[in-house]
């Protein structure tokens, strides 16, 4: 399978997505996925897409739905809440062709 | 050296928002040299943007935090709240949260930030130790049970 790419998103400060990053990384070497992670900040969305070209985007803050890419809400990473639902919907995308 | 220290805790704050929650907090990094006098501001702006409060089970919290550059020395203020207070809810724009702790990060180093981050997620979905904090009215039994979990750091 090839590698897949998840970029997390957050608002300014990085720190969430990062916290989020290294969780999704954790998730995917326990699922068998094989994931290359990267984050960029809200404002830089569009331009991170054209460059890093996810197949994911875990979003901390709201981002725009038009971007032609599945967006997945990753606060639950931080509150726990819905962290389980979460997980399985990321892992059901990541092993898509 | 730990994270907080009884100056840094404001047990069972009375406040109408989350602005006068800021602000008390933000008071306190600022007296005690923590943060530069834009930290107030750069944070009030910021949580209007993206919103910190976060869902979390039983009691819920908000991290309330703005950009390096207005950190002087990294520090955690924390707030315990006599009623709960409407933050926004990260991530969702439609959602609230009612806040019962508030945590005002002041963080210098993004590196620190994120092993601070990953414990303080094991807080926050640990509902018994809030309850502790929640009931206790004294600054110096709070700041060393939030020590007492969080990891020490060296600032660079």
């Amino acid at each position: 399978m090839v590698k897949k790419r998840v970029l997390v998103a957050c608002g300014t400060s990085i720190a969430t997505a990062t916290v989020a990053a290294s969780a999704v990384a954790d998730m995917a070497k326990s699922a068998g996925i094989d994931v290359e992670v990267a984050q960029c900040k809200a404002a830089e969305i569009h331009g991170k897409i054209q460059t890093f070209s996810p197949h994911v985007i875990i979003a901390m803050t709201p981002v725009p739905s038009d971007l032609g890419v599945p967006v997945f809400n990753g606060v639950p990473f931080l509150s726990g809440i819905g962290l389980d639902q979460l997980k399985s919907d990321l892992v059901e995308a990541l092993k898509k062709d | 050296m730990g994270w907080t220290s009884p100056a840094l805790i404001e047990p069972w704050l009375q406040a109408a928002d989350s602005s006068q929650v800021i602000r008390a907090l933000g008071g306190l990094l600022l007296d005690q040299g923590y943060v530069r006098d834009t930290f107030i501001q750069a944070v009030l702006d910021r949580e209007k943007v993206f919103a910190t409060g976060l869902p979390t089970p039983v009691i819920q919290v908000a991290i309330p935090h703005a950009d390096v550059e207005h950190v002087l020395q990294s520090a955690i203020a924390v707030a315990s709240l006599r009623h709960p207070v409407e933050f926004g809810e990260m991530g969702n724009p439609e959602g609230t949260v009612q806040a019962r702790i508030v945590f005002m990060l002041a963080v210098k180093e993004s590196d620190s930030l994120v092993s601070l981050l990953q414990n303080l997620v094991g807080i926050f979905q640990d509902a018994d130790f809030l309850k502790r904090i929640l009931e206790s009215q004294d600054r110096t039994t709070i700041a060393e049970l939030f020590n007492a979990r969080l990891p020490s750091f060296q600032e660079a």
